[in-house]
């Protein structure tokens, strides 16, 4: 439950190590850098940007290629891929890839001009495609599609508003170009808006029938073709057949390649790791023979760190604490139990300089909560089997989903508990199953009792869990203040909330109010009694007299301090809040029954019976499907706002080591050992 | 999920919180048509006075239901755009809907309580 010490680490080296050194370090990745010396006269950082681009661009072109790749040979991954981790590859495959780089770059080109000609290629079939369309219309015409002249004649082709006949076309000749006697017009084709039609006309009177024409919509075709629209046509086609002949012998190509495609991955990762070192090699301060590069480290690995480095090279390296006011990157560091939950805290907010790590108390609060909520024992199995037999099957899969999965195995656990305690396995399954089936209903006992017959107690219980999360949290403000040696802050804001608390809560629970709603009666000797009201006073004057304790205006000190017990309001809805888990602890088990209920109402034969497990199937799953959600979400809030709203506020600076960061291989390295 | 459908997954759970609002009505729903004798068993005989007391019990979740649903809808939109913008502060967006649950849990809370009360 902690906050891994970091101290800094500085290495001064001679600049023939420098390639060995960084690349050693980037492989431990221990080492997050951040420089304290800056330029002078004798030290310079080198400019590595041009460098550092170079590697990127490569990286990203061979992830570009790896894309490509993926569209034509997509690569047959299996669901759980993403739970594999990244691909384990020996120093020496590491090493051949490296000196075949360059190939590999080649062939992510090739790749990706392939590619590109491949997009060519399918336009162009649209586009040949697009113009047969065109066609169409006129594929009935036996002579080019276009105007033609003889001596004496001309032909046009052309398009008319729908619905217009030969006889039309004759009637609007003779009104309006009646000199034109000679025009001859073939309908070709009709469509709905459009009819296609040919005229032929004498020379002379070309124009004037042309007007006359398009002065009731003629218009033109759109394209005119060097051939019969028939032969026209057959022509386009067979250019679409070479087009798609060329398209299927690039994916060949193409697919082809995708034996390199694991090399090319590689080679990914090698051009990143590269891109990251000159990022850093640019930020270093370089004399003519030495560099220098200084960060932070983890303690615990600092010092053997710098022996190590000391002797396999001529090297200064020295370890010193930090500075008052340096802010360190932190690393949390818990039990194996409690380490799954750092993820929370990390969504959250990491601690800042002086915070602890709530780790280990919130993991303990975490899964009893979240047991609460899911409450069926059943549920639990089934989540706990299913994280359990996935960490196990797949030992490299990264760690924060190792440490998600761990958390549920372990909330799934909490849930069996809770499920016996309350009594629900698949809600109230077993008593339909035997009361449809076998005539009696037995209902499996629960260990404490059923929330459904007995709300108001699940109630208490809850609030009462609630006050102790919500006292514990308070406890470790009182904890910190003192650790910090704030005994005056200690005694106002801790101790007399407390006070104030406990006495009320003894004033509350012999009143009527209480019974009322637990139904029972609590009696209080009469000292109690009035042990409980003394220190209810004393608490709220005493809140009221110190809670402005900073201000000297005794009004306005008094004003704040009454605003301060009004906080009291404040402490009634975060214990309110805890009723949630009465409620979702409540909602998985209603819900249940009433799926259960669902399928029982079904008769009771063969048909009757493959429905009903159909209904327990799918609605089951969806029952623990949201009421997994519904607990994870909500214990989260009570964690995050309830608990930490008492005494954490994290804004830390999470540990971003120097070190090899592959997106699909990872080379088995040597350990320091 | 436009820009960069591998946070599906995040942008999924902050989708579902909503939902959960829904079901809250049904049980309230459930309880009461059981109690009642609607969902199995045979139909109590109801004077108007309960009648309108089971009425008045299921209000508090019917009417904050509703009302607090649509408020989470929007807070759960705006949690989304948070995870667009800041993947990283998944956990602190998707607080925010959680946050405006309250309410419906505490109406759900007291509607169970009166439906559970009411003598039929």
């Amino acid at each position: 439950m902690a906050v891994l010490k970091m101290q800094r680490i500085s290495i001064c080296a001679l600049k023939k190590d420098r390639k060995a050194i960084l690349e050693k370090l980037q492989s431990m990745g221990v080492l997050e850098v951040n420089h304290i010396l800056e330029e002078d006269e004798d030290f310079h950082k080198m400019d590595t940007v041009g460098k550092k681009q170079g590697f990127e661009k490569a990286a990203a072109s061979v992830d570009q290629s790896l894309d490509i790749l993926e569209r034509y040979a997509p690569e047959d991954k299996s669901m759980f891929a993403a739970l594999e981790g990244k691909k384990l590859i020996s120093v020496d495959e590491g090493m051949k890839v490296q000196e075949e780089r360059r190939d590999l770059l080649r062939t992510a080109k090739q790749i990706y001009d392939l590619d590109r000609e491949h997009a060519e290629q399918l336009a162009s079939v649209t586009k040949l495609a697009n113009s047969i369309e065109s066609l169409a219309p006129w594929l009935a015409l036996d002579v080019p599609l276009k105007v033609m002249k003889t001596e004496r004649t001309v032909f046009f082709p052309g398009t008319m508003p729908g619905g217009t006949t030969a006889e039309k076309v004759y009637e609007i000749l003779s009104e309006k170009a009646p000199d034109a006697e000679s025009a001859d017009v073939h309908i070709i084709s009709q469509e709905q808006s459009t009819v296609y039609l040919a005229v032929i006309c004498l020379r002379e009177e070309a124009g004037a029938v042309e007007d006359a024409l398009r002065s009731e919509g003629f218009a033109r075709p759109s394209q005119s073709w060097d051939g019969v629209p028939a032969r026209e046509k057959e022509r386009l086609e067979q250019k679409i057949a070479e087009c798609r002949d060329n398209i299927s012998e690039i994916e060949e190509k193409i697919k082809a390649l995708a034996s390199e495609r694991e090399r090319l991955k590689i080679v990914a990762d090698y051009y990143r790791v590269r891109a990251d070192k000159y990022e850093v090699l640019g930020t270093l301060p370089q004399s003519e023979r030495t560099f220098v590069i200084s960060g932070y480290i983890p303690a615990a690995v600092a010092d053997k760190t710098a022996d190590y480095l000391m002797k396999k090279y001529d090297c200064m390296a020295d370890v010193e604490e930090l500075q008052e006011d340096e802010e360190p990157p932190v690393i949390l560091k818990n039990n194996p139990f409690s380490a799954n939950m750092e993820g929370v805290v990390e969504s959250y907010g990491l601690p800042v300089k002086g915070e602890i790590d709530p780790t280990t108390i919130m993991s303990f609060f975490y899964v009893f909560f979240f047991g609460m909520m899911l409450s069926d024992a059943a549920y639990g199995v089934i989540v706990s089997i299913v994280c359990g037999i996935l960490v196990l099957k797949f030992p490299r899969m990264s760690q924060g989903m190792k440490k998600s999965l761990k958390l549920f195995f372990y909330c799934g656990l909490s849930t069996i508990v809770w499920g016996v305690l309350f009594g629900g396995y698949f809600g109230n399954i077993v008593d339909i199953v035997t009361g449809k089936f076998f005539g009696t209903t037995i209902t499996p006992p629960a260990l404490w009792f059923v929330p459904l017959n007995e709300p108001m107690k699940l109630l208490l219980y809850s609030l009462l869990f609630g006050v102790i999360h919500l006292f514990t949290g308070l406890a470790i403000k009182g904890y910190l203040c003192i650790r910090d040696g704030k005994i005056m802050d200690f005694f106002c804001d801790v101790v007399l909330w407390f006070m104030l608390l406990i006495g009320l809560i003894l004033m509350l629970l012999p009143s009527d109010l209480f019974a009322s709603i637990a139904q029972m009666e609590i009696v209080f000797p009469g000292w109690l009694n009035t042990l409980a009201k003394a220190l209810a006073i004393i608490g709220a004057v005493g809140i009221v007299l110190m809670s402005g304790r900073s201000n000297k205006n005794p009004a306005l000190r008094i004003a704040l301090g009454a605003y301060d017990l009004y906080n009291i309001t404040g402490w009634l809805s975060d214990v309110l809040s805890y009723s949630r888990l009465l409620a979702l602890g409540l909602a998985t088990g209603v819900i249940a029954s009433v799926i259960n209920q669902m399928g029982s109402m079904l008769p009771n034969n063969v048909i009757g019976i493959i429905f009903f497990i159909l209904i327990f199937i799918v609605g089951h799953s969806m029952n623990l499907a949201i009421n997994l959600l519904g607990a994870y979400v909500h214990t989260n809030r009570l964690q995050f706002v309830e608990f930490f709203g008492k005494f954490y506020e994290g804004g830390g600076r999470p540990f971003h080591p120097f070190r090899e960061n592959t997106k699909y291989a990872e080379i088995k390295e040597e350990t320091l050992s | 999920m436009t820009e960069d459908p591998g946070k599906f997954a995040k942008v999924l759970i902050i989708q579902l919180l909503p939902g959960t609002q829904g079901l809250y009505g049904l049980l309230i729903g459930f309880i009461t048509l059981s109690k009642i004798g609607v969902l199995g068993g045979g139909l109590a005989d109801l004077s108007v006075q309960t009648g309108l007391l089971i009425l008045a019990a299921c209000l508090p979740i019917g009417v904050v239901g509703l009302l607090s649903a649509i408020a989470q809808g929007k807070t759960a939109a705006a949690a989304i755009g948070i995870v667009a913008k800041k993947p990283d502060q998944f956990g602190k967006a998707m607080l925010f809907p959680a946050m405006v649950e309250t309410y419906a849990i505490l109406a759900l809370l007291i509607s169970f309580l009166a439906v559970s009360g009411i003598q039929v």
